[in-house]
């Protein structure tokens, strides 16, 4: 069984490996071969991992010995538990499609371009199976950079374009501002727990008490890194920027799996923050404040991709609240959830680009359900998924989230309710513009427009299904007693949290209120959003007001620019003039000029005076003599 | 007379000559203090024959003790003596070519 | 106080006067003089500790022959008081603390030594008569002796080469 754990990272890597050094080589076909086939081998392996751990048994493999330092000991090792193959699956299921649909998508590029997306992509995948099967931080850390390095990689794939670069640029250097918090916070967990496994680490705090402050510590360090590559209060401004990415790209880094790369960590560190309520409530109001700021934002991009953008960085939010508030459960099953349905509307989104020539402007689209069926019926059914609406996939997620969040502080509940709302209303809106109405975009544009061919569509399919039976893995209490299968299958993991979290279940009459309500005022958000945007007209005004405050994203940027880009560029400029040119710089010379200085004068004793060449030498033995009389 | 006297006035001597030497810039006269300095050793070295003469005479009655401390100021006569015929020379030389016995016109060393 | 201690000091006054007249006269001609007259005083010191023949040597050699050739030389050109360079008055007075300094140097070094209070033989002794240096110089020190002749040799060929005029 180990050495199939090995090899379920190991055939990314392989596929890395032969398309990136093959790039010049090998023709298209062969690369897409490669690309998706490993993925394929991955998931059809993960598959096996997941059985054999329904049927109970977890896999602790033990590669080698990564670091060894005195009594800290770090091996290279996999764990494959509950938790971790849910994630595997996830990650190589939806990564498959994904490649399938690239295939299609990226057809237009040159071969070698082509065969370095395809490696890029496995290399994520590589890095990204790396962070779930860790056995402990460190390894979690490398998979966390790799991600983030392929991040980076992709972002900026079209690389000629100078903006891209800048958006790529931007998302590392945000990301590698969270991963510091993140080394800092395994630095003090070697520093106090002696180790950074997993295993260890869990049973030697367990014993701690509640609050203490190296735990509240280590734990808000490690919210930090999560925030950052998670798209989280106050890192988050790279996640819409990293649209500037192919559109296979964002569903799969940007959707599915990075961005859920913070939630994993969390919920495998689930028992570290039970214990630290304080980072708790901190993982909670973060998580809520972004995914009401990025709705709000949602209501007016219109850009079809920045809009998904936003509203991954908002669902994000939800999970996010979700772990703040003890539903580790649920916010893994959002997790799950929203990568079937996020993946799905980006890659229809990519479908429409691809069919309006690259356009993503949604006030130029409009009826495109005539011309694109599949692609139209999918997104719907992601739409649906995403809004919260019975008996899609959505639904049971983010109520199990929402649920939790009541019993909690009903005031989170309240502004979760309205987020969702928004989520609703602003999904709908962009799915009105883009698919119901009269066509706003030029003739040329509709000449050309048809339905994406089968790569394209066919992932879309299988999506769109998972999208809407996912919810049924996770069945709550009210509807049929045992049905949530997921809890199930997880609680080994959040056993230790939910045994100190005891808390009484909410009443179901309660349950049975807040989700009628909920699922009322979304219908009625659905219906409103429907309704105004299919007759949308674009007139071409210009936003004002309220509005234009949310269509400029409450100038978070600006803001960050002010406060963050602008001193740092006047302390460097700074220091280059002052201190470096004056300071550094005049030391260094000063050296030569203080040498020259001193070596000029001495030279003026060379006079070519016998006399003075008399005197030193009296002089000089004198004071010899007074040395060598008086002074022994 | 104790040794000492001896010491102290061959001692102010030959100070009296590095002065000379030091403070007058005629070459000549330079030279005289040189010629000085070597009296005033001259004179000690005479100085401690004879008191060795004198320690030695205390165990023997027949001794030579101090002779080689005035053979040694004989040849110190010879050599001042052949220094002093080419060093004038040399100055007689150096006064032909810049018509100045003034040793600061001699600053060629400096190039 | 001995006739012996009196002429002594006498003597030794002598020449540090002398010697300080060397130094201070402006003109060369007079401070060859003073010079000999410091010569005389020492060979007078020769005198007194018995060393004849050295003291004969001394007034021959040093004040008959270099001397006058110091004089030759300083009447070839032509010195006079008026024509005599100046040092510069702080090189002077350096040369002078210089000179002092050695000077304090020396006679402080001497403080502690164990033989100072040793006496010096004078007035008698015969190891200064010519008759018992000769028989050491010619015995034992015969070479330096004949090396000395060489000495000379080359100082004479050296002083005409040098002296010569043109090439």
């Amino acid at each position: 069984m180990n050495n199939l754990v090995y090899l379920v990272p190991l055939l990314p890597l392989a596929g890395f490996l032969i398309n990136g050094l093959g790039r010049n080589f090998l023709s298209k076909p062969l690369v897409s071969l490669i690309g998706c086939g490993v993925i394929l081998g991955s998931f059809v392996i993960s598959l096996v991992l997941f059985f054999d751990v329904k049927s109970g048994h977890n896999t602790l493999a033990n590669a080698f010995e990564f670091i060894r330092v005195g009594k800290l000991s770090i091996p290279f090792a996999f764990q494959i538990d509950p938790l971790s193959s849910l994630f595997l699956l996830i990650i190589t299921g939806v990564g498959f499609l994904i490649h399938v649909y690239s295939t299609a998508y990226m057809k237009e590029e040159a071969e070698p371009h082509f065969a370095r997306y395809f490696s890029y992509l496995n290399l994520f995948v590589f890095s990204m199976l790396l962070l779930v099967m860790g056995a402990n931080y460190v390894i979690m850390f490398i998979g966390w950079e790799g991600v983030g390095l392929c991040s980076y990689l992709l972002i900026g794939y079209w690389f000629r374009n100078t903006e891209y670069n800048n958006a790529a640029k931007k998302a590392f250097v945000m990301n590698r501002i969270g991963d510091l918090g993140f080394l800092l916070a395994i630095f003090w967990m070697i520093q106090y727990f002696g180790s950074a496994d997993f295993a260890q680490v869990f049973s030697k705090a367990g014993i701690m008490p509640s609050n203490d402050k190296v735990l509240v510590g280590i734990t808000l360090l490690l919210f930090v890194g999560a925030t950052g590559k998670s798209a989280q209060i106050p890192l988050y401004t790279w996640l819409p920027d990293a649209m500037a990415g192919p559109t296979p790209v964002s569903a799969l880094i940007h959707a599915a799996t990075m961005v859920t790369a913070g939630i994993y960590m969390i919920a495998r560190s689930n028992l570290l923050y039970t214990l630290a309520p304080t980072s708790q409530g901190v993982v909670a109001i973060v998580g809520l404040t972004t995914a009401i700021l990025a709705a709000t934002i949602a209501l007016k991009q219109n850009d079809i991709k920045k809009v998904l953008a936003y509203s991954t960085v908002s669902q994000l939010g939800y999970m996010f609240l979700g772990l703040g508030v003890g539903a580790y459960t649920g916010a893994v099953f959002h997790v799950m959830t929203h990568a079937f349905f996020k993946a799905l509307l980006f890659l229809g989104a990519g479908s429409v680009i691809h069919a309006m020539h690259h356009e993503q402007d949604i006030r130029k689209m409009g009826g495109l359900s005539k011309w694109l069926p599949i692609t139209h019926i999918t997104f719907l059914l992601g739409c649906l998924a995403i809004a919260g609406i019975p008996p899609f996939s959505g639904f049971f997620s983010k109520d199990e989230i929402l649920n939790a969040a009541f019993e909690k502080n009903p005031v989170l509940y309240y502004v979760g309710l309205g987020g969702a709302l928004m989520t609703a209303y602003y999904m709908f809106r962009l799915y009105a513009m883009t698919f119901r109405g009269k066509f706003r975009g030029t003739h040329e544009q509709e000449h050309h427009l048809h339905e994406s061919p089968a790569p394209i569509t066919m992932p879309l399919i299988v999506l769109a299904f998972l999208a809407v039976v996912g919810g049924f893995l996770g069945i709550p209490e009210i509807f049929a007693k045992d049905a949530h299968w997921l809890e199930h299958f997880l609680s080994p993991v959040f056993a230790a949290s939910t045994e100190r979290a005891k808390h009484e279940p909410m009443p179901h009459s309660t349950e049975w209120t807040l989700l009628a309500v909920s699922v009322v005022l979304i219908l009625a958000s659905v219906v409103w959003a429907w309704n105004k945007f299919s007759r949308y007209e674009d007139k071409g005004i210009e936003e004002t007001g309220f509005g234009k405050i949310l269509a400029n994203k409450w100038y978070v940027d600006e803001l960050y620019d002010a406060i963050v880009n602008k001193p740092l560029r006047a302390i460097s400029v700074f220091l280059n003039n002052v201190v470096e040119k004056s300071a550094i710089d005049g030391i260094v010379n000063g050296f030569g000029r203080v040498v020259n200085y001193g070596s000029r004068q001495l030279r003026l004793l060379q006079s070519g005076q016998v006399g003075s060449y008399i005197l030193l030498m009296v002089i000089a033995s004198v004071v010899f003599f007074i040395i060598q009389l008086f002074m022994k | 007379m104790p040794i000492n006297y001896y010491i102290f006035l061959a001692v102010a001597l030959f100070c009296i000559g590095v002065v000379g030497v030091l403070t007058r810039r005629n070459a000549i006269i330079i030279f005289m203090c040189i010629e000085l300095m070597l009296n005033a050793v001259n004179l000690l070295l005479i100085a401690f024959s004879k008191m060795h003469h004198l320690s030695a005479l205390a165990l023997d009655a027949q001794t030579k003790a101090g002779t080689e401390a005035q053979l040694f100021v004989f040849f110190i006569m010879v050599v001042a003596a052949a220094e002093v015929s080419v060093g004038l020379a040399i100055i007689v030389m150096m006064y032909r070519n810049i018509h100045s016995v003034d040793v600061n016109f001699l600053n060629r060393l400096k190039h | 106080m001995s006739i012996t201690a009196v002429l002594f000091f006498f003597l030794s006054a002598l020449a540090l006067g002398s010697a300080l007249m060397v130094i201070f006269s402006k003109n060369p001609v007079h401070s060859v003089l003073w010079l000999i007259a410091t010569f005389f005083a020492i060979s007078g010191h020769y005198i007194l500790l018995n060393a004849q023949f050295l003291a004969i040597v001394n007034l021959i050699v040093y004040a008959g022959a270099i001397m006058v050739l110091f004089l030759f030389v300083i009447m070839l050109m032509n010195l006079n008081a008026d024509t005599e360079p100046q040092k510069n008055k702080w090189l002077k007075m350096a040369g002078a603390v210089a000179g002092g300094c050695l000077l304090l140097v020396l006679v402080g070094a001497l403080r502690d030594t164990e033989i100072r209070t040793h006496a010096v033989q004078m007035k008698d002794g015969n190891i200064g008569l010519i008759h018992n240096l000769g028989m050491v110089l010619f015995k034992e020190y015969v070479i330096p002796f004949e090396i000395s002749s060489v000495l000379f040799l080359s100082a004479m060929v050296g002083a005409v080469v040098i002296g010569k005029k043109g090439d």
